[in-house]
């Protein structure tokens, strides 16, 4: 390598142009992948558009009616409980992992026995099968014979009837998304720690600051980019969320767990209406957007605050 | 050893038991419900260990006729579409990495950001206007939906690592660009391979949305044969259980196997499909 740094200027500089010279000679690389990517993302997409300018249900002829399927969605009220519920899990869905998958990392950022092993397991739910565990939280919640009210008395509480009480089956619904999904927050925090320089523990320790003062005042905000990465991921996965709901609720008691993507299925796949189906897919992606883009104006707003503080 | 050190070192140990332990008692609670009879999984207070072990469960699950259609019915789809993905999205990664073209990624982003559901009412018309429903065609198709991104975004992230100047070289030499590709750059990724393999096959093998819409009779993966399950026998805890650990076996091995890869590649990506 040191013999790299010892050549002339204008070698290094010839090299320099070489590599900034991109030959279109790497195209046919691509091209295999640019043909899958337009069959089977970019052709739905254009299609969906379409369709959801038709009034479209299997077996009856096509017709074409403008936005009428947009208008559609504010006056349907089922349509308008999804994006309240979409809304009320999503919110739990990104804080809930964001907390306890921050802890976690703090916890296998220490050195320790079998860490690697432990990471493995830990990651598990994650990984698994979400239709599988979404049966086995199934029996756990069933209110006579599951294990987790026999937990709840075992601590003094009252059981509980999870997800088969409109009110409270949300929340559950959010405990095996938490369990599911704290573990990815975890992963991205914990590559976030590594990145984090020694010197201001360091200074830190001298200055005598506690465990907690340390957390809050020098680890918070060096991993703040990527608890807001996590968030973001956390976000877009927890709105989109389907398999647990789904296999666990079908969206029941009632409608009381229809998010978006569950009804979406339903008019799409039960009733057969394709054109208000895919109105649906394209306003529920463009919230998806928006919901991202308030993240990053939320992220730019705060970023700015805390410059004019520190500057003040 | 300090008081002060030991008492960390048992704070440290208890935390990690404490974050761990959800888990574990998890697994260990489906893999106790898959060996109890009735009578054991309907009794309260729940029975943790069984005083008959029921390994029926299990050998009912792989006698049933149609285990093994499912089975294999997942093992092609997870294969044709992790395949096909390496075969089209290794080089395609590496394509993007040498052109520097990084606005490419916006199509990745958008396919990571649009629900499954929205990919599936234009191309189940679309199988249906070919007749390929009743294959296993639409689904291999609906899973690169899955695996392709997945493929890409990790192969680009290794190609940008991996240094310029062996290639630069081999050019010099007379190489052509395939060549390059082929024996220089490919073989030095192949840690990289290895990850993108690896969670293409867990996020195709675990998908469920594709398949309740596509698949028929013949063509469920086992996700999909487990669903139908629950609908038809609500009060067999055991053998329901027993083939949900059967299903989900293989990516758990793998997850505690490949721990490290795994790793690597979800903290780069972050990717995740349907």
């Amino acid at each position: 390598m040191s013999s790299v740094t010892q050549v002339s200027p204008v070698a290094a500089e010839e090299a320099a142009a070489a590599r900034e010279w991109r030959p279109p000679s790497y195209w046919p690389f691509v091209i295999p992948a640019l043909v899958v990517v337009l069959a089977v993302i970019i052709f739905p997409w254009v299609f969906t558009i379409w369709m959801s300018l038709q009034e479209w249900k299997v077996g009856s002829p096509t017709v074409f009616v403008g936005l009428a399927n947009y208008l559609r969605l504010p006056t349907d009220p089922r349509f308008v409980e999804a994006v309240g519920h979409t809304l009320s899990y999503t919110a739990l869905s990104v804080l809930l992992p964001l907390v306890f998958g921050t802890l976690a990392a703090v916890v296998f950022h220490q050195k320790f026995a079998a860490r690697g092993f432990l990471r493995g397991i830990f990651i598990m739910p994650m990984m698994a099968t979400p239709v599988a565990i979404a049966l086995v939280w199934t029996m756990m919640f069933h209110p006579q014979l599951g294990v987790l009210n026999y937990l709840l008395s075992l601590v003094g509480l009252p059981p509980q009837l999870w997800v088969f009480n409109p009110t409270t089956v949300i929340p559950s619904l959010v405990l095996v998304e938490t369990w599911q999904w704290t573990p990815l927050v975890m992963l991205i925090v914990l590559g976030g720690l590594a990145a984090i320089p020694t010197e201001p523990y360091e200074s830190a320790q001298i200055d005598g600051a506690n465990f907690w003062q340390v957390f809050r005042f020098i680890t918070l905000p060096l991993i703040m980019p990527f608890l807001f990465i996590a968030g973001m991921i956390r976000m877009i996965d927890a709105v989109k969320s389907f398999d647990i709901i789904f296999a666990i609720t079908q969206g029941g008691p009632g409608s009381a767990s229809e998010t978006i993507n569950v009804y979406l299925y339903s008019v799409a796949f039960v009733y057969y209406d394709l054109g208000y189906g895919s109105a649906i897919a394209v306003v529920f992606f463009l919230l998806i957007v928006a919901l991202a883009a308030l993240l990053l104006y939320l992220r730019k707003r705060l970023l700015w605050t805390s410059q004019l503080g520190s500057e003040a | 050893m300090n008081p002060r050190y030991i008492l960390g070192r048992i704070g440290l140990w208890l935390s990690v038991f404490v974050i761990v332990s959800p888990a574990i008692l998890f697994f260990l609670w489906m893999a106790s419900l898959s060996l109890k009879f009735e009578i054991d999984n309907a009794s309260y207070p729940p029975v943790f260990f069984p005083e008959h072990v029921a390994w029926k469960n299990y050998a009912d699950v792989f006698a049933s006729n149609r285990f093994l259609t499912y089975f294999t019915n997942s093992l092609v789809v997870t294969g044709c579409a992790t395949g096909l993905a390496m075969l089209v999205g290794v080089p395609a990664g590496y394509g993007i990495a040498r052109m520097a073209a990084h606005k490419s990624a916006i199509v990745i982003l958008i396919a990571r950001i649009t629900p499954g559901l929205s990919y599936l009412i234009p191309l189940f018309l679309l199988f249906q206007w070919l007749g390929l429903l009743g294959t296993l065609v639409p689904q291999i198709i609906i899973h690169l939906v899955v695996t392709v991104p997945i493929v890409i975004w990790i192969m680009i992230g290794y190609f940008e690592t991996t240094p310029l100047e062996l290639e630069e070289a081999a050019l010099i030499d007379g190489a052509t660009r395939w060549q390059v590709f082929r024996h220089v750059a490919l073989p030095i990724a192949r840690p990289g391979l290895a990850v993108a393999f690896i969670l293409a096959v867990i996020f195709s093998w675990n998908n469920f949305v594709f398949g309740i819409v596509l698949a028929g009779r013949e063509t469920r993966t086992l996700p999909v044969a487990v669903y139908n399950m629950i609908s038809f026998d609500q009060l067999s805890w055991g053998p329901l259980a027993a083939a949900a650990l059967i299903v989900t076996a293989p990516v758990l091995l793998l997850t505690v196997l490949a721990q490290r890869q795994i790793v690597a590649g979800l903290t780069a990506g972050a990717v995740k499909g349907g």
